[in-house]
């Protein structure tokens, strides 16, 4: 049975050669039209120069350049990670100018003399940020994919709160924002975790806080 | 992802009289849309004009006594500002209510205004889709279409517009201010900002080709009850299914914008001004020759009842 030929395919194979048959399917129809008139477009170098955990550094990169692309594939920050590459999962978190963003939904060249702030940045092995250490403490991970994004943005949230940013749970917006629970729960909703450790980490996040029920 | 160019733009008429003048060029500036779109090749610019460093990201009062809220501000920044927290709290909550944390630090004003909708057919350049590409057909009539629209469609496009700040602005009468490639400035009012689908989908604002949104200003406080309800399919960080945003004063007069439901923002004249007589009413009028499909057509019934529900707790908050 194991002799057949199918089993030579993996199943990326297979979905990639599904993906191929939908696309020389629809191309016909949808954008033929297009083919005709467009010329291969050349790649774009820019320069950008922003400071990354302290260091200043000088990048020549393709316009199309991620700011997550940059970290990861250029400078070799590989601490931060890349999940959906759509904004959606925050493994990609990162702090740029003291405000968390997901790297991989801006352009490197977009930063300009901004400073950055990674996983790598916030502490050492050997010194841990709270945030890091809580995580260790609370066990707040368990493939720990998604972990330096949730450490990320758990450290921007807590300072969120000490800026008086409210959350869509605040129920009183003219009173100053308090760290609860839920608003821990809502304020971290941008950040996946599909192991499901969502409990420990945020009772690691309390931890940080000084203790939330 | 195709490559482009790139340019910082140091001036709002540089950047629209460049914008004019270069074929398949973009504004780019929190990025968090048009970056996604690109990504899935449904957006290809050849060319972007980086407005970031533009002086349009302060929030300031108006001689009206209202507020300009620059182009620039990130979503956060204008749900934390204390004077639309305590005088526009609709506002407040809605845009706190859309997107994450890391989103609303990057998304401006302006760019939220032109966010494309999350139709997934609009996404899937293997699909149809009149709004990517006009006249290849719509895959969501037909197709999935739970998440689509249920009143002012077409039979060329059921696609909704997924903003919620949109909506607050819609309630609040918001105006849209711009400058055009030639230096000269517009003010739209946000009832005439975005378009209904109609044969030509892809076309979603009244913006010319070049033409930059600089600023987006609120008129006076009104007061009044004001609240934002967001119904989805998950408690945070999702698109709304409904949205009702609902302004309502002590005598019971007032009005409402709903989101989910269209391809932008949806309030109507005759809607507000039953909003004395209960959701029931208001629901009449707004979706008087809705034409859902049988996937969404819940959504009529849901936002009624939504409707009635934010009715409730205004009145409570009145008392």
């Amino acid at each position: 049975m194991n002799s057949s030929n199918e089993w030579k395919f993996t199943r990326r194979d297979v979905l990639k050669m599904g993906a191929m048959s939908m696309t020389a399917m629809a191309v016909p129809r949808l954008v033929a039209a297009q083919a005709a008139v467009e010329t291969p477009r050349q790649p774009v170098e820019a320069k950008v120069a922003l400071e990354v955990n302290g260091k200043a550094q000088e990048l020549s990169l393709d316009t199309r350049t991620t700011l997550l692309d940059a970290l990861r594939e250029h400078l070799h920050l590989t601490g931060t990670k890349k999940g959906c590459d759509h904004g959606q999962c925050g493994a990609c978190t990162v702090i740029v100018d003291g405000r968390r963003i997901n790297s991989c939904l801006t352009l490197a060249v977009m930063h300009q003399d901004a400073k950055v702030t990674t996983i790598e940045g916030l502490g050492t092995p050997d010194k841990l940020h709270p945030m890091q250490a809580a995580f260790v403490k609370h066990d707040g991970y368990q493939c720990g994919y998604c972990t330096p994004g949730q450490i990320c943005s758990a450290v921007a949230v807590l300072d969120e709160i000490q800026r008086d940013i409210p959350s869509h749970v605040t129920e009183d917006l003219s009173a100053k924002a308090r760290v609860s629970r839920m608003e821990v729960r809502e304020r971290m909703s941008g950040n996946i975790c599909r192991c499901g450790a969502y409990s420990n980490i945020h009772d690691a996040i309390a931890d940080v806080a000084g203790g939330v029920a | 992802m195709k490559p482009f160019s790139y340019e910082r733009a140091d001036s709002p008429k540089a950047a629209a009289s460049a914008a004019a003048r270069t074929p398949g060029a973009r504004f780019i500036a929190g990025g968090t849309n048009l970056l996604d779109l690109m990504k899935t090749g449904v957006e290809e610019p050849s060319h972007l004009i980086d407005v970031n460093g533009l002086d349009l990201d302060r929030i300031e009062p108006t001689d009206e006594g209202g507020l300009r809220v620059g182009a620039l501000v990130r979503n956060t920044d204008l749900a934390a500002d204390a004077r639309v927290r305590r005088d526009y709290p609709l506002l407040s909550r809605a845009l706190l209510s859309g997107a994450s944390g890391q989103l609303r630090n990057k998304a401006t004003t302006a760019g939220n205004l032109l966010q494309r909708t999350r139709c997934p057919y609009f996404y899937d350049i293997n699909q149809p889709c009149n709004k990517r590409l006009p006249g290849s057909g719509c895959g969501a009539i037909g197709g999935y279409s739970r998440q689509h629209a249920v009143v002012g469609a077409s039979e060329a496009c059921i696609a909704t517009h997924p903003s919620d700040m949109a909506v607050a602005m819609r309630a609040l009468d918001a105006t849209v201010e711009t400058v055009k490639p030639d230096g000269g400035t517009r003010r739209i009012p946000i009832a005439q900002f975005h378009t209904l689908p109609g044969s030509t989908p892809h076309i979603e604002h009244a913006l010319a080709p070049g033409e930059l949104i600089t600023a987006v200003t609120l008129p006076r406080p009104v007061g009044g009850a004001q609240l934002y309800h967001k119904v989805r399919d998950r408690a945070s960080y999702a698109f709304a299914l409904v949205s009702v945003a609902l302004i309502v004063q002590k005598d019971g007069k007032g009005c409402v914008a709903m989101g989910g439901v269209a391809h932008k923002p949806w309030r109507m004249e005759a809607a507000d001004a039953a909003l004395p007589e209960g959701a029931a009413a208001v629901a009449k009028h707004l979706f008087d020759g809705a034409q859902p499909t049988e996937q969404n057509a819940y959504k009529i019934t849901l936002a009624e009842r939504t409707l009635a529900a934010a009715l409730v707790e205004a009145k409570g908050r009145a008392a």
